[in-house]
């Protein structure tokens, strides 16, 4: 008992490296691209073109920001609609141009408020969802910290999921969990046993792949482990057709809760 | 026709309806409901007569069931999947007795009804939430079924038509039950790049996982008056902004008003509205 909300608090630790620290240290060039050609930019989500072992590819992330200050300015790392948006219009370009595309999830949930509610955060997230699932290139996802529900999976519609060893996935947070099933917010360490959330049970359920080990490693080591799964992911997904790409992915997802 | 339980569980005394003196002395025997807009009491089978809409123009939430019975063409309907049940997947405390007492509230095995039906005189595909269980929340069934029915559309070349009402993801489910929102999506792109028409209607409360994906996804967005329609709940941005939320926030006139629905059509007219649209896209058959 207990050992899911460690993760839970592992992931949300202040000084855990962000999305930005991971591309700095797998990529060799980050070349950051703004703005969602809509309405704004939003500095919880960052993207770009990368490169990985010499062959560019789309990076998008979501950002907490490593300060208070950029805390503050990357609003905690929840993205609005143009944070979704930007990352889809990124994705968008990568198909065109034939890169595949890396996304760092690590996010509490998608923002929750008046403004994101106006500009349609429902749609942008549904945009998301249908696009990914038939961009003609393949999409890897990492998760690294926080997968907090459909703020999360608005990134990780993917090819392969990988799971550092402390990152969480979650429908909802275990405080919601525990104050909405029984009234009774000091029972997080119980709702996080109950909703599944660590890395392993991703794995167990089929929702991530593979998980990247931390204990005992500092950022540079992770980071090195994961250029090598990123690296030997893609050399696989690259060589499939893309017509069997598409039809794996659908499979993926199509699977969860199949019923006879 | 079987009028009780055809609505919502009363949420209070005043709601129950048939404590007006004039009420009980005209016509005792006449149970009523009470308008939570106007106040007025109008007798059940009256209310029914005009599709749960108070003369006040109020929606009440009537079951899928009854919504179905409303819209298709009589013996047109055809279920589909009506046995798929939910598992406790995860073993969460609660769950199977939870999934026991939907049954119980509402007659259904699961928050929504799939099936093939034709509206005046189109066939579609049609997919109807139901409120009365676990208020429409989504589970790895609802997921499977609303799934399932795309799949089928898209193999018979129909239009889909769905009504959503929903409290969100199902938290019983854990992360499973948010992989339905990427599945259903898939399967949704799939009936639409094929040059199939979905329209949604979006009810009263359509929210959380299912605005984020399904809900949002149609090619045309139809809403009842007065639906609250979200992503996250009012209270929960209430509570982190700290700021009292404007007027008539989430609800249909709202999304309207900035562009995320393409028109609010009172329940009397929705039955027309739809056959006009299925009309439109009607393909020649193949
Ligand atoms: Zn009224």
């Amino acid at each position: 008992m207990g050992i899911a909300y460690e993760k839970v608090q592992a992931a949300r630790m202040k000084g855990r490296p962000t999305s930005l620290s991971y591309i700095q240290q797998i990529f060799t060039d980050f070349i950051e691209l703004h703005g969602d050609r809509r309405f704004a930019d939003d500095p919880a989500v960052a993207g770009g073109i990368a490169w990985l072992r010499g062959a560019p590819v789309t990076v998008i992330g979501i950002e907490k920001g490593a300060s208070t200050k950029e805390h503050i300015r990357r609003n905690f790392g929840a993205p609005s609609p143009e944070g979704y948006r930007k990352a889809l219009r990124l994705m968008k370009q990568a198909e065109k141009f034939q890169r595949p595309v890396i996304c760092f999830v690590d996010t509490a949930g998608a923002h929750c408020g008046v403004g994101a509610e106006e500009r349609g955060q429902g749609l942008a997230i549904a945009e998301n969802l249908m696009e990914m699932m038939t961009l003609r290139t393949p999409i890897l996802s990492v998760f690294i910290g926080e997968g907090g529900s459909g703020g999360a999976l608005a990134l990780a519609v993917a090819d392969r999921v990988l799971m550092l060893e402390n990152a969480v996935y979650s429908v909802i947070s275990p405080e919601g969990c525990a104050s909405i099933l029984w009234k009774d917010p000091k029972k997080v360490r119980e709702a996080a046993d109950c909703l599944n959330m660590t890395a392993d049970d991703m794995r167990r359920l089929g929702i991530a792949d593979s998980i990247v080990t931390e204990t005992g490693r500092d950022l540079p080591a992770i980071a090195q482990e994961l250029e090598l799964a990123l690296s030997r992911e893609l050399e696989c997904l690259c060589a499939l057709p893309v017509s069997l790409l598409l039809e794996q992915r659908y499979a993926r997802f199509r699977g969860f809760g199949r019923l006879e | 026709m079987q009028l009780f339980g055809l609505f919502k569980t009363p949420q209070n005394e005043l709601e129950k309806g048939g404590r007006s003196p004039a009420a009980q002395t005209d016509i005792p025997l006449t149970p009523t409901k009470r308008c939570p807009a106007c106040g007025a009491y109008i007798p059940v089978s009256q209310l029914w007569e005009n599709l749960g809409v108070c003369s006040c123009g109020h929606h009440f939430r009537p079951n899928a069931r009854q919504r179905i019975h409303w819209l298709t063409d009589p013996a047109s309907f055809s279920e589909h999947d009506p046995d798929l049940e939910s598992r406790d997947l995860l073993d969460f405390p609660g769950y199977p007795k939870k999934l026991k007492n939907a049954f119980l509230a509402c007659r259904e095995k699961e928050a929504v009804i799939t099936g093939t039906a034709s509206i005046g005189g189109h066939p579609c595909a049609l997919f109807v939430m139901e409120p009365g269980f676990m208020m429409g929340s989504m589970g790895t069934v609802v997921g499977e079924k609303i799934t399932r029915l795309f799949e089928f559309a898209l193999e018979k070349q129909l239009p889909v038509v769905g009504f959503t009402v929903s409290g969100g993801a199902r938290m019983q489910e854990g992360t499973l039950s948010l992989m339905q929102m990427a599945k259903v999506s898939g399967a949704v792109k799939r009936h639409s790049d094929a040059g199939l028409l979905y329209i949604t209607v979006l009810t009263d409360p359509t929210t959380g996982g299912v605005t984020a994906s399904f809900a949002m996804e149609g090619d045309i967005l139809l809403a009842e008056p007065g639906a609250m329609i979200g992503f996250a709940g009012a209270r929960v941005i209430e509570q982190t902004t700290n700021k009292k939320l404007p007027d008539g926030f989430q609800r249909a006139e709202f999304l309207l008003e900035h562009g995320f629905v393409d028109l609010i059509v009172p329940r009397t007219r929705q039955r027309e509205t739809l056959s006009l649209l299925l009309d439109a896209h009607e393909r020649p058959v193949k």
